[in-house]
C-alpha cells in the first residue's frame, strides 16, 4: 500500500535573465528576458508507509521542487501525485495537517519569544487536542532532550539546539508523513547524531514516514534505507544504498602505514591515490586483486606500520552516478 | 478569532523583548504625524481657515483618518509588510499549515510601536472634539466610530492589494504608498477641498469619501441627506474590501504555479 | 581619489536596476505634489491677500521637493552603514587603505545622486506642462536658475554632512533608531519640507534661521522663484559653506573620536 504516489509529474519555470554591465543595466530598464527552465521531467516513485527515503542531487536538480509539490505548497504543471488518498495542492488545507515539514535554514520558531511559546501557538494553529499536545510534548521533550531549553528565547540558542526545536516542532500534530530538508545542515557532530537517532527512532517506534533532502553522505548511510537521486529534473535512480553499493561499490581504498619511509611502490592494476613519507593510499577493485597479496606487495617498500582497508565513502559513488549521468 | 489574538500576543511579547528600540520607534511615530498637525495649525492660523471649514472642524477630520491608518498599520501589518514575508520563505511556511492564508499573514505580523500614532490622534481628536460645539448622541458616537472602522477597513483593502502584487514583481509596489500615505494625506483634509475628479476617485473606487466626508457632515450637523444613510455610509468600505480578497486569492493561486 | 568615484558607479548602477520602484516613486512624487498643492489652492482660495509667498512660488516649492526629494530628504536609511556601526564588522573598514569620513560622505552622495536621477527628469517633464494652477513656474531669472543649481548642489553637500553626523551618533548609540528619528523629524521640519518656511509663525522662522536645516532646502527653493535675490543668495552660499566646514569638521572628529572607542573596546 503505497502512502505516497507521484506519476509523471512535471514543472517548469521562467527566469528572467540578468546582464552585468552599465548599458545592459539600462536596457533592462525597458525590456526583461526570460528563459524557460524544466526543473521536474516526467518524475514518478512511490513511498510506502513507513520507510525513509533519501532524496539526493546536486543543487537545481530539483529537489526542493519535488518536496513543494509534495506538500502542497507548488502546483505542478503536469503529472498527478497522490498522498494518503489527498491531491496535496488540491487539498492543501486538508492535508497539510497530516505532514510535518522543516525547512533546514528557515525557521519555523517566532525568535524573540521562548520556544514553549511558539509550540503553544503551532499548538493552536493545529488545533491539537491539549492531552495530545501534552503526550507529544512530553515524548518530545524527552527523545530530543529539550528540557533545559524550552523556556530559553529562539535567537538564543546553537544551531543544533534550535534544530532540535524544529523537529520538535514538526511532529507536535503526530504528522504521518515528515518531510525534511537538509536537517543535519551546519550542525556540530554531536548533535548530527542525536538527530539521526531520533529520526530513526520515531520512523521505527511511530511509523512515520520520513523523506529526506541532504546532501550530507553520512545521514543517507545512518538512514536512509532507500535512495532516490534526482538530477536536471529527471530521476536517475530509485533503488536501497546497498544495490547502489553492490553496482558500484567493489572499488576499495587501502591504506598503508610505513614504519621507516619507503619509495611508493607501483603494483598494476591498482591507483595510487596519495603518497607521503610513511603513508601510501592506493585504490584497487576487489574483485580483481587478491587482498592478500596486494598486501605482500606493499610491505615489500618497508614494514608496515598499519593496514586500513575501506569500502568505497559513498560521497564518491554518488559522485560516480552524477558523472555517468553528466549532471 | 482566538487564533488571531494568540498571534497577536506572541508577537506583542516578540516586540516587547526590544523595550528600549519600542519606545523611541512609538515616540517617533508620535511625532511625525505631530509635526503635519503643527504644518496644518501653522497654515490655518496664517490663512485663517480653508473654504467652509474651522480648524477643529479640520481636525476632527484628521484625527479620524490618523487614527484609522495608525490601526491599519499595527492591525494589518501583515499585507503591508508582506514583501519581506516573501522574500524570505515565509509564505511557503504559511502554504505548509492547515489554516487559511489570509488569517495566517494577518498573524505574522503587528506593528505596535504605531501605538504612538494612535496616541497622536487621540491628542488631535481631543483638541477637535474640544474645541468643536457639538450635540453629541449615541448616534454621532457610532458613527464615529464607524468612521474609524470604515477608514481601517479601506486601508486594509489597499494593504492587501499591494501585497498581492509581490506575487508578481519580487519588491511589490511601491505604488501602494500612493494611495496609503498618499490616502491618508489627502484625506486628512475634508475632501470637497480638492478639485472634483479627486474626491469622486476617493469616494467612489477608494472610499475615503465614505468614511470620512458624509459621516462627518452628518456629525457636524451639516448633512443634506437622511441621517441613516450618512452613518452607514462607512460600511460602504466593505464594498471595497471584497475585491481585494477575491484579487489575493488570484494571487495565491498564482504563486503556487509558478514557485517563488 | 578613484576609489569613492567607483564606489558612486557602484552604487549608481545599483540604483538603477530597481526599475519599478523607480516608475512608482514617480507616480508617488506626482500625488503628493498635486494633493498638496490641492490643499494650499484651497487654503489661498480662502485668504490669498498679503501672504509672504504667492501661490506660484508655493506650487513651485512644492514640485522642487518632490523633484529632489531624494536628494534633499534627511532621512535616509543605509542599511549596510547602520550594520558597519552596529555589527561590529567595522573592523574590516578600519583595515581598508583610505580614511572612512570621505569613503562614507562619497557613499551618501552618491546614493542620493542615483536615486534622484532616475526621478528628476520624468517629474520635472509632467510638472511644466500640467493645467494651471498645478503648473511648475519657470525660474524667475537665468541668474536664477543658475544660482538654484549651485545652492542646491551645496544644499547636498550640507545635508549629506548632517546625515553624516546622525551616522556617526550612532556610533555612541548603538541603535539606528534614537538618534536618526528625532533627528529626522525636527531636521525635515526646519528645512522647509513640512511648511515652507516662510509660511511658518514669525517667532519660528526666526529659530529655523539659526539651524543649517533650511540652507538645504528652503533656501535653494526660493532662489528659484526669485524669493531670494541674487545679491542675497551670493551671500546664502556663503553661509552655506560656513555650515558645510563646521559640520564636516564636527563629523571627522567625531568620527575620529568614535573610531578610537570601537578600537579600544575590540570592535
Amino acid at each position: 500500500m503505497s502512502l505516497i504516489t507521484l506519476t509523471g509529474i512535471g514543472k517548469s519555470f521562467k527566469v528572467a535573465k540578468r546582464s552585468a554591465g552599465f548599458r545592459e543595466a539600462v536596457k533592462a530598464l525597458f525590456v526583461r528576458e526570460h528563459t524557460i527552465v524544466e526543473a521536474l521531467k516526467d518524475i514518478s516513485f512511490t513511498v510506502r508507509e513507513g520507510e525513509i527515503v533519501g532524496y539526493i542531487g546536486p543543487n537545481g536538480a530539483g529537489k526542493s521542487t519535488t518536496i513543494k509539490i509534495m506538500s502542497g505548497v507548488l502546483v505542478p504543471d503536469q503529472g498527478a501525485c497522490s498522498i494518503m488518498g489527498f491531491t496535496p495542492w488540491k487539498d492543501r488545507v486538508r492535508y497539510v495537517r497530516h505532514i510535518g515539514v522543516v525547512f533546514g535554514q528557515r525557521s519555523q520558531l517566532w525568535w524573540d519569544v521562548p520556544v514553549i511559546d511558539s509550540f503553544e501557538l503551532l499548538r493552536d494553529i493545529y488545533a491539537i487536542p491539549p492531552d495530545i499536545y501534552r503526550k507529544n510534548l512530553d515524548m518530545l521533550t524527552e527523545m530530543l532532550n529539550l528540557a533545559d531549553i524550552l523556556r530559553t528565547p529562539v535567537r538564543q540558542l546553537s544551531l543544533g539546539q534550535r534544530m532540535r526545536c524544529e523537529i520538535a516542532a514538526s511532529l507536535l500534530h503526530d504528522p504521518a508523513i515528515l518531510f525534511l530538508d537538509e536537517p543535519t545542515i551546519g550542525l556540530d557532530a554531536e548533535s548530527k547524531i542525536a538527530v539521526r537517532n531520533f529520526i530513526r527512532t520515531i520512523n521505527r517506534e511511530r511509523g512515520v514516514t520520513v523523506i529526506l533532502t541532504t546532501h550530507d553522505m553520512h545521514d543517507i548511510e545512518a538512514l536512509a534505507g532507500r535512495i532516490l537521486m534526482i538530477g536536471k529534473g529527471t530521476l536517475l535512480y530509485d533503488g536501497s544504498l546497498s544495490e547502489l553499493r553492490s553496482r558500484y561499490g567493489t572499488q576499495k581504498t587501502i591504506k598503508v602505514d610505513y614504519k621507516v619511509s619507503a619509495s611508493p611502490i607501483n603494483v598494476p592494476g591498482v591507483q595510487c591515490l596519495s603518497w607521503s613519507s610513511g603513508r601510501a593510499v592506493y585504490t584497487f577493485d576487489s574483485d580483481r586483486i587478491d587482498i592478500t597479496e596486494l598486501i605482500n606487495r606493499l610491505s615489500a617498500g618497508g614494514e608496515l606500520a598499519d593496514v586500513e582497508i575501506g569500502s568505497r565513502p559513498v560521497d564518491d559513488l554518488i559522485l560516480q552516478l552524477y558523472k555517468e549521468h553528466r549532471v | 478569532m482566538r487564533l488571531y489574538f494568540k498571534y497577536m500576543s506572541i508577537l506583542f511579547k516578540s516586540q516587547m523583548q526590544y523595550r528600549t528600540s519600542f519606545l523611541l520607534l512609538c515616540a517617533g511615530q508620535f511625532f511625525v504625524p505631530f509635526a503635519v498637525f503643527a504644518a496644518m495649525y501653522f497654515l490655518f492660523e496664517r490663512f485663517g481657515g480653508l473654504p467652509g471649514w474651522t480648524f477643529h472642524e479640520a481636525a476632527l477630520c484628521f484625527g479620524v483618518i490618523q487614527m484609522a491608518f495608525a490601526l491599519a498599520e499595527c492591525f494589518v501589518r501583515g499585507f503591508d509588510a508582506f514583501s519581506n514575508l516573501i522574500v524570505r520563505g515565509g509564505f511557503d511556511r504559511l502554504l505548509v499549515r492547515p489554516r487559511g492564508t489570509v488569517i495566517q499573514v494577518l498573524g505574522s505580523n503587528f506593528e505596535f510601536t504605531r501605538f504612538g500614532r494612535m496616541l497622536q490622534s487621540a491628542v488631535v481628536l481631543g483638541i477637535a472634539v474640544n474645541g468643536l460645539s457639538i450635540a453629541w448622541t449615541p448616534a454621532k458616537i457610532i458613527t464615529l466610530l464607524l468612521m474609524i472602522i470604515g477608514g481601517v477597513v479601506v486601508f486594509s483593502g489597499i494593504y492587501i492589494l499591494a501585497a498581492t502584487f509581490c506575487f508578481w514583481t519580487v519588491q511589490g509596489l511601491e505604488v501602494a504608498n500612493i494611495f496609503t500615505d498618499g490616502g491618508r494625506e489627502m484625506a486628512q483634509y475634508p475632501l470637497d477641498i480638492y478639485a472634483k475628479w479627486v474626491t469622486r476617485f476617493f469616494t467612489f473606487i477608494i472610499p475615503f469619501g465614505a468614511v470620512s466626508y458624509l459621516p462627518l457632515l452628518y456629525i457636524l450637523g451639516r448633512a443634506d441627506g437622511p441621517d441613516l444613510l450618512c452613518m452607514a455610509m462607512p460600511l460602504a468600505s466593505l464594498l471595497f474590501l471584497a475585491p481585494c480578497l477575491a484579487v489575493w486569492r488570484i494571487g495565491v493561486r498564482h504563486y503556487r504555479s509558478t514557485g517563488s | 581619489m578613484n576609489a569613492p568615484l567607483s564606489l558612486l558607479k557602484m552604487r549608481f548602477l545599483m540604483g538603477l536596476q530597481y526599475r519599478a520602484a523607480a516608475a512608482a516613486g514617480i507616480l508617488t512624487q506626482l500625488f503628493f505634489g498635486l494633493i498638496l498643492i490641492m490643499v494650499y489652492v484651497a487654503f489661498y482660495t480662502h485668504n490669498g491677500e498679503a501672504q509672504p509667498m504667492t501661490l506660484k512660488e508655493v506650487v513651485a516649492y512644492v514640485w522642487l521637493q518632490q523633484m529632489f526629494f531624494t536628494l534633499i530628504v534627511l532621512w535616509q536609511f543605509d542599511g549596510e552603514l547602520f550594520e558597519l556601526i552596529t555589527g561590529g564588522n567595522i573592523a574590516y573598514e578600519l583595515c581598508r587603505p583610505w580614511r572612512l569620513y570621505p569613503i562614507w560622505y562619497a557613499k551618501l552622495l552618491a546614493a542620493r545622486l542615483a536615486s534622484v536621477s532616475l526621478r528628476c527628469l520624468p517629474v520635472a517633464l509632467v510638472v511644466f506642462i500640467l493645467p494651471e494652477p498645478y503648473r511648475m513656474p519657470l525660474p524667475a531669472s537665468p541668474a536664477a536658475s543658475l544660482l538654484f543649481i549651485l545652492t542646491l548642489l551645496s544644499g547636498l553637500l550640507l545635508v549629506a554632512a548632517i546625515s553624516m553626523l546622525v551616522y556617526i551618533s550612532v556610533f555612541w548609540t548603538m541603535s539606528p533608531v534614537g538618534s536618526v528619528l528625532m533627528i529626522a523629524v525636527a531636521g525635515e521640519f526646519f528645512a522647509g519640507m513640512i511648511v515652507p518656511v516662510p509660511l511658518m509663525p514669525d517667532w519660528m522662522q526666526t529659530f529655523a534661521g539659526l539651524l543649517p536645516f533650511r540652507w538645504t532646502v528652503d533656501f535653494p527653493f526660493r532662489v528659484y522663484t526669485g524669493h531670494i535675490g541674487v545679491r542675497e543668495a551670493l551671500a546664502g552660499i556663503g553661509i552655506q559653506m560656513i555650515w558645510l566646514a563646521a559640520l564636516a569638521a564636527a563629523g571627522e572628529w567625531l568620527m575620529g573620536r568614535a573610531l578610537k572607542r570601537v578600537v579600544v573596546q575590540g570592535g
